[in-house]
């Protein structure tokens, strides 16, 4: 094929259009976890809270036919299983690695258990009533832009909402002030009279909510059923984009489009005749740009000093 | 009267196990691919044929599901070790374990669909049936229907893993479409998945953004979503392996099916046959193994249908043969 600027505007094109419903899901789980890792508890178990929620969403929408309860029900099934993880690394001081990769096994095998129990079959379920597009009527008439981010299922647009409220949350409220000194210092925090374990319950809490949304996004913005496994690893993806957005909520975002950016040039390259590159090799592209980000901040990137440690009050 | 009773419950114990295995029920057991039960496709079509052998055979049947292709190996031992007369591997990618295990019970007759062994294999291992199709046959089919719908003269093609099998859907549907009109430009992409619906979906709608109007799937679950996509978008999608129409009743042109069913219908018979002998099994249009949807649920137009049941008879006569692998542009095609 020929490069000329009408196929570069459309590759453009296709490539910006594919990279923002594949970042959502991401955007919204990293957003959470820079709020529970700014609060002092690491969340491993994003992956396994994006998986809950995708399927309690198409479970609520399969039998109540509302796609937008079902996606609200999603983010407050993701904010149960926070609950517990919140339970094991701040009450009872667990490992918060152990206890959030516990959350992601149990996960996969509760929500395998209850697609079995519930639809009587294993795989996925049979299609429910999803949310439906939004077109945003003055974003659709710019030409380039609108037709990259004109119309597409709710959850894009929710996401930005979510990343613009997080960022004046976090840095522009005493709220956010209190947030991140849980993190550094959460015996100064403590002096100061701030309640660090309800501020930590918050934030963990939160983190849940908005990886069921994530899976919400997944299992009815994106497609309209749960498949088993469908988190597909995007809750660690979401996590190295909380570490490569240096912990703030508008850098998880451009680091999720980044990662996202690289997936859509890998699925749709062979779309546009582009083989040169093997596609083993295409395959792997996503993942060598995730570990090249990582590597390349991680050194000169420090999180919240207090980050994974629990907090024991001393002298009582 | 004792030692009477004793003979006579000896006696018929002894004819218990003497009655071959017809007599008896048999007992049937599959182990599906990673696509799981409830793909909607392939691993959905061979549970049809199990629980028909339950109703006509009167067999007992089980299934067992592969989470990742390390359970292959312990899942087809284990039925073996259970006592399963049959065993079947649902998918090409349990060759090689399948191979390993039909060594370990050479008692137990096992049957594979997608694969086969070549001659020494089988000389080696008598105890297993090869069931493969001829996919490009049928993908012949559902190529004319797509090349006889598309109004933009661009189609797609979104494959799963790329190896031999899924390269015949690909060769199949080309040389359907070229063979209607070299004219149309063919989109393939190899996701490299089975089981990723997000990424069918995103594949697809790039293919419908670029100007495709029909999009043939033979990727499994990562199909599913480009049939999302079409329906989404309102565009065609053509379904794989079962009748996909219930997944978009508007949306989905009609599916290349594909009797995973029959194959183990049949095969399990073969197998069950005491005179059993190791061997592949081809099953093409003219064996009922493949072809398209043409009850209500179909929406290619009458004389699409028309124009693919000429080229399914050309075919099941030997007039025209479908080329397996696929070629780059129209005029390779001969």
């Amino acid at each position: 094929m020929t490069f000329d600027a009408q196929t570069i505007k459309y590759l453009v094109i296709d490539i910006l259009a594919s990279t923002i419903p594949l970042a959502t899901p991401l955007i919204l789980a990293a957003v959470g976890g820079v709020f529970s890792d700014r609060s002092g508890v690491v969340n491993i178990g994003i992956e396994g809270m994006i998986l809950i929620g995708s399927f309690t969403g198409v479970l609520t929408s399969y039998y109540t036919r509302n796609p937008w309860l079902g996606f609200l029900m999603a983010g407050l099934s993701g904010c149960l299983t926070a609950w517990f993880h919140a339970l094991a690394s701040i009450k009872y001081k667990a490992n918060q690695t152990v206890s959030g990769v516990a959350v992601n096994i149990m996960a996969t095998a509760l929500t395998g258990f209850l697609l079995k129990a519930i639809f009587d079959r294993a795989g996925q379920t049979e299609r429910v009533v999803k949310l439906a597009r939004w077109t945003i009527p003055v974003i659709k008439d710019i030409p380039i832009v609108g037709e990259i981010i004109g119309s597409g299922p709710p959850p894009v647009y929710i996401a930005f909402i979510v990343v613009a409220l997080a960022h004046i949350v976090m840095f522009k409220t005493v709220l956010g002030l209190r947030i991140r000194a849980c993190g550094e210092h959460p015996e100064a925090a403590d002096t100061a009279g701030v309640n660090v374990a309800l501020i930590r319950y918050g934030c963990v809490m939160m983190s849940g909510f908005l990886a069921g949304l994530a899976g919400g996004t997944l299992s009815l913005g994106e497609l309209s059923l749960f498949k088993e496994g469908m988190s597909a690893g995007k809750g660690y993806i979401a996590l190295a984009a909380v570490i490569f957005g240096r912990w703030t909520p508008v850098g998880a975002m451009w680091a999720s489009l980044l990662f996202a950016l690289a997936d859509a040039i890998q699925l749709i390259a062979q779309n546009w005749g582009f083989t040169l590159i093997p596609q083993e090799f295409m395959l792997m592209f996503p993942y060598v740009v995730t570990m090249a980000a990582l590597a390349g901040i991680i050194g000169r990137s420090t999180g919240p000093a207090a980050s994974g440690k629990p907090y024991v009050r001393r002298g009582v | 009267m004792k030692r009477i009773l004793v003979l006579s419950l000896a006696v018929l114990m002894l004819a218990a196990i003497a009655v071959p295995g017809f007599a008896a029920a048999p007992k049937v057991g599959i182990v599906f691919d990673v696509g799981g039960l409830g793909d909607q496709s392939f691993n959905d079509s061979a549970y049809v044929g199990l629980k028909r052998l339950e109703k006509e055979l009167g067999a007992s049947i089980t299934y067992m599901e592969s989470r990742t292709p390390s359970d292959y190996e312990p899942n087809l031992a284990a039925l073996a070790r259970e006592g399963y007369d049959v065993v079947w591997g649902i998918g090409f990618l349990m060759a090689d374990a399948m191979k390993k295990v039909a060594t370990q019970f050479p008692n137990t007759r096992f049957g594979i669909i997608d694969s086969s062994y070549t001659d020494e294999e089988y000389a080696a291992m008598k105890n297993v049936l090869g069931v493969v199709y001829k996919e490009h046959e049928g993908s012949f089919l559902v190529g004319v229907l797509a090349a006889l719908t598309t109004k933009t003269n661009k189609v797609g093609f979104v494959g799963g893993m790329q190896f031999a099998v899924i390269e015949r859907f690909e060769a199949g549907f080309k040389a359907g479409v070229w063979k209607t009109n070299p004219n149309i430009q063919i989109i393939v992409n190899y996701t490299g998945s089975f089981d990723d619906p997000a990424k069918g979906k995103t594949v697809a709608t790039s293919m419908y953004r670029q100007g495709a109007d029909v999009v043939f799937h033979a990727a499994g679950a990562t199909g599913i979503g480009a049939i999302e996509a079409a329906a989404e978008l309102g565009k065609w999608a053509i379904g794989v392996d079962s009748n996909q129409a219930h997944l978009a009743p508007k949306n989905v042109l009609n599916s290349m099916i594909k009797r995973v069913d029959i194959g183990v219908f049949e095969g399990t018979k073969m197998l069950l046959d005491p005179k059993f002998v190791a061997h592949t099994e081809e099953m093409g249009i003219a064996e009922g193994g493949v072809g398209f949807v043409t009850d209500l649920s179909n929406n290619a137009s009458l004389s699409a249908v028309a124009k693919a049941n000429e080229w399914s008879a050309k075919i099941r006569a030997g007039e025209y043969v479908v080329p397996e692998a696929p070629m780059a542009k129209a005029s390779d095609l001969k």
